[in-house]
């Protein structure tokens, strides 16, 4: 048993509720109780469907147990296939159906209905949300692709891609979808099957018609994409181009497989961030220390863009899905860091706390656990919120995703401008730092503690070196004041490690400089 | 102190009935409601010291966290030890996890006096044994922790009924309230049901100035404040979902004082009426205690009534909150109710609220929610009462809606709630009317 607080992935018929849902012509029967239904909600909640989940849930009771469960479902596939008509059936079981082994693909084969019907295994036990949706992805892939298909030799048209892997409830997917349709079409290729998002039945039979495949999302699309490949020998564009070297570098590996000119489109491109980053208000930004954790994809296309793009210090990354962690593992070893690797959301709040960050890249997990430490924080990845379907048109992906990216990582720091006045006005009274950060919402952001954590509320510094094992001396803790707020915990924190270290009891003004020249990078 | 209660007693299927003479489909299909686990998202505040562990699977884990909406807390009152692969190899085993879980949560979270095991549908089916480890863990970390279990299973439970069979566990443990002299102790009056702090003392201060002194309530802010209960316990139920624990209660002599609902002028008047009434209350002084609230909730409803009156609503089940708020919108706003779905009707107790429904109101128990929506589709109800999962689907085809969980977070109860209560009913119909796009 573990125990869990909060959780980064749903179980795995979440996954596969997020598949039916991202594709048209599908319907999902769900062996499983009435409870389970709220899982509706995340599509017609945060991502504010208009239609419900093509999901029709059997809702078996206590008092069906050992009884007709197995009638109930196979009426629910009945009801369902008469209802909705759907060009293929996906029928599964949640973790309580798992127990009561029902065999819903032998129920549902007695049917003998005249759509594919496709059982799913979707161990609730040991798997989750996301492995879930790669491995329904997969189960549809391959039974309905059609491997007879011929392709046409490409000399004389425009190339063919299928976009792999964007599902409902995506992190920016939707958007995501639209800036490499638009991006390949600079690049002269065409998009075959968009899929799962977008797609039926239907489209993917022509699976196999297209010249090769963009794995846009590993953790959803690699299981189906692996088989495409092997299956119709499609080479995989696998570089995912989050940032404005990634998709360059994507542009050079489509260049590579189609022989179309990639230098000619990069330099036609009107990304703006190369330029603001160099632009000298950018300097700020220099060896800020930045901690990145999100699903494997998110996390290590991030931790690039954080070094070669923004110039932070990379000094966290993780990934919460275990099946990518060697991913993770490898590029945290070029950055010199030890990943982290865990579903367990106070070892992520400890990690975090312990690496001191001054910015956090993360999900909506991480924004809280930000929020209570007061760092800065983005959202970079699943799982998703109602604020990550923005109603502006808002890509990850791509030139203008990396524009993106430089605005909404940049957007939660204290501007360099306002920094520097900061420090330069702090003692002026109209001007007195509790009143925290203007982009953080004015007078508001910084100072109003969660509702429910009081404990979080932001201490007086009096109060707060009350607390501390060390005694500071009333000139320090003058001194320590009149250090601008975003950078005095960190100042307060290296000032008693150093103090500690040596052994000292008590702070005074000189402790505080000694330890502000030892820490200095 | 097993708390696995039966808790929807078996009901003969998909026949026509009727309740006082009121038409009743029952239905039997889909069912899209939450199941009991929901009910800790607002139990979990309600008793400050209390903690509540799922016994589930990840599903649980992530029921809890979508249904409360945003993640406020950063360690809340309630977590899930989710059943993994090697817990289902022996129930040894499960138990020696369980109980592992449970001493590292104890280590860490100091300052929990009660904790529940809460039974998920996974922990049924296993058939873990929550009571037996409850006990064995009460007496491992005693006396510092008081260690109940209940069900919270989909299986056995819809969203509301969490917190009755929550409120049941807690009945063992309430002590007598007996002396030597047991015929002498004085009448207690206790309001069962959890609400909102500041609507408790609001009744509280009520029933103070009618002269009914030390009212309890159930579920109590903190562990230690259990209620007494005994033959001298009067109870009025300030929710209409809680089937089982009014009957525990009564199975250990306390009496149930039967009302309309607070809801509205009209029922919160009744119901405070039905406690004055057995406490012997002159009704001349009722009448003066409770005038300035029922004024003043009368105010507050007539301010919304011009947007409601002839308004037609359709409930879907959600909390079974419905048929009382069916009566207090159709007799106090002037609302026509087309259809009041509940997942369960507990006849008795909600006697006096369906006799006071419009005639002829079609009611519905149990459901078919596919067919429900058909039904909402061509009805083109002026507002549905709905649950997350189906609010914005209607809204896209024009209908109108009400998001049934807000009217269990939300104070709705009493006087001074009427019109606030309107409100929430009043605002969708209200926003429809401004937005021009």
């Amino acid at each position: 048993m573990q125990l869990t607080v909060w959780t980064y992935e749903g179980p795995p018929h979440v996954g596969a509720m997020r598949i039916a849902t991202g594709m048209t012509g599908v319907h999902f029967v769900l062996h499983a109780p009435q409870g389970d239904t709220y899982a509706d909600l995340l599509f017609t909640m945060i991502e504010r469907r208009g239609e419900r989940p093509p999901v029709t849930y059997t809702t078996f009771q206590a008092r069906d147990l050992g009884k007709d469960t197995a009638e109930l479902l196979q009426s629910a596939i009945r009801d369902a296939n008469d209802r909705f008509k759907p060009q293929a059936l996906l029928v599964g079981a949640s973790c309580t159906a798992e127990l009561i082994q029902d065999d819903p693909a032998g129920l549902a084969k007695a049917l003998n209905l005249d759509i594919p019907v496709i059982n799913l295994e979707l161990p609730s036990y040991s798997r989750k949300e996301n492995w879930g949706a790669a491995e329904t992805f997969y189960a549809l892939v391959r039974t309905l692709a059609d491997t007879s298909v011929e392709r046409a030799p490409l000399a004389g048209r425009r190339p063919v891609a299928n976009l792999i892997g964007p599902s409902a409830l995506g992190f920016r997917h939707r958007d995501d979808i639209v800036e490499i349709t638009r991006l390949l079409a600079s690049i002269g290729v065409d998009v075959g099957v968009c899929a799962p998002m977008r797609s039926s039945p239907a489209d993917l039979k022509r699976l196999g018609a297209a010249d090769f495949n963009v794995l846009m999302y590993p953790e959803t699309g690699d299981t189906a994409v692996r088989w495409l490949a092997k299956t119709f020998r499609q080479p995989t564009v696998r570089t995912v181009p989050i940032g404005y070297g990634a998709t360059c570098d994507f542009l050079r590996e489509v260049a590579a497989i189609t022989g179309a000119d990639a230098d000619a489109v990069i330099a036609a491109n009107a990304s703006r961030l190369p330029w603001y980053s160099r632009s000298v208000d950018s300097t700020y930004l220099t060896g800020k220390r930045v901690f990145i954790f999100g699903d494997a994809t998110h996390a290590i296309a991030a931790a690039r863009v954080a070094k070669e793009e923004f110039g932070f210090e990379v000094v966290g990354l993780g990934c919460y899905n275990r099946e990518f962690a060697r991913d993770v593992r490898d590029a945290a070893k070029t950055f010199g860091i030890e990943a982290l690797i865990s579903d367990d959301y106070l070892e992520v709040e400890a990690a975090i706390a312990a690496a001191a960050p001054e910015l956090v890249l993360g999900t909506q997990m991480e924004r809280h656990i930000a929020k209570r430490l007061r760092i800065p924080c983005a959202v970079i990845s699943a799982p998703v919120h109602v604020q990550d379907f923005p109603a502006r048109y808002s890509p990850q992906m791509g030139f203008e995703g990396a524009n993106v990216l430089f605005d909404s990582w940049v957007h939660p720091l204290v501007m360099g401008l306002e920094e520097h006045l900061l420090v330069m006005f702090r003692d002026d009274f109209e001007f007195n730092d509790a009143a925290g950060a203007s982009h953080l919402g004015g007078h508001g952001a910084a100072a109003i503690p969660d509702a429910a954590n009081d404990a979080d509320a932001p201490q007086s510094v009096e109060a707060v070196l009350a607390a501390s094992e060390i005694v500071w001396l009333p000139d320090a803790a003058r001194e320590l004041n009149k250090i601008p707020f975003f950078v005095r915990g960190k100042a307060r924190r290296n000032t008693e490690k150093f103090a500690s270290e040596r052994g000292l009891a008590a702070i005074n003004v000189e402790t505080l400089y000694d330890a502000k020249s030892h820490f200095a990078r | 102190m097993n708390a696995v209660l039966p808790i929807i007693a078996e009901k003969p299927a998909a026949a026509p009935g009727s309740a006082d003479g009121l038409p009743v489909l029952r239905e039997r299909g889909q069912r899209e409601v939450f199941c009991g686990l929901t009910g800790i998202i607002w139990l979990h505040r309600k008793i400050q010291d209390a903690f509540f562990l799922v016994v589930g699977s990840r599903t649980c884990a992530h029921l809890l966290q979508s249904a409360a909406g945003v993640m406020v807390f950063a360690e809340p009152r309630f977590a899930t030890a989710i059943i993994e692969e090697r817990d289902l190899a022996g129930l040894a085993d499960a138990n020696e996890e369980l109980d592992r879980v449970v001493d590292r949560l104890l280590e860490r979270r100091p300052e929990i006096k009660l904790l529940f095991l809460v039974g998920s549908c996974p922990s049924e089916v296993i058939k873990l044994d929550l009571s037996r480890a409850a006990t064995r863990l009460e007496v491992k970390h005693a006396p510092d922790v008081r260690i109940l279990n209940y069900s919270g299973s989909g299986i056995e439970t819809t969203f509301t009924q969490g917190e009755d069979a929550c409120l049941a566990s807690l009945v063992p443990s309430m002590p007598v309230s007996t002396d030597a002299s047991k015929q002498l102790m004085p009448k207690q009056l206790m309001v069962v049901g959890s609400l909102p702090d500041i609507v408790e003392d609001q009744f509280r201060r009520i029933f103070a100035e009618m002269g009914i002194p030390a009212v309890f309530t159930l579920p109590p802010r903190k562990a230690a404040d259990l209620p007494t209960l005994g033959a001298n316990t009067r109870f009025l139920l300030a929710q209409p979902f809680l089937g089982d624990t009014a009957r525990a209660l009564e199975n250990r002599g306390a009496v149930h004082l039967p009302a309309l609902f607070p809801f509205g002028a009209e029922g919160t008047t009744a119901w405070l009426k039905a406690a004055a009434d057995e406490f012997g209350i002159d009704p001349a002084l009722f009448t003066k205690v409770v005038a300035p609230g029922r004024e003043r909730a009368q105010r507050g409803i007539a301010r919304h009534r011009a947007q409601l009156a002839g308004k037609r609503i359709f409930f879907f089940p959600d909390s079974q909150l419905e048929v009382p708020l069916a009566r207090y919108l159709a007799n106090e706003l002037g609302m026509i109710p087309i259809e009041v779905g509940t997942p369960y009707l507990h006849r008795a107790h909600l006697a006096a609220e369906l006799a006071a429904l419009p005639a002829g109101t079609q009611l519905s128990e149990g459901q078919d929610v596919d067919r429900q929506l058909d039904r909402c589709r061509a009805a083109k109800p002026d507002i549905a009462v709905c649950g997350l999962g189906l609010a914005n689907p209607l809204e896209r085809v024009g209908i109108t809606t009400k998001w049934s969980i807000e009217l269990v977070f939300s104070p709705v109860h009493g006087f001074d709630q009427a019109g606030d209560l309107a409100e929430l009913f009043a605002r969708p119909l209200n926003r429809r009317e401004r937005l021009a796009v």
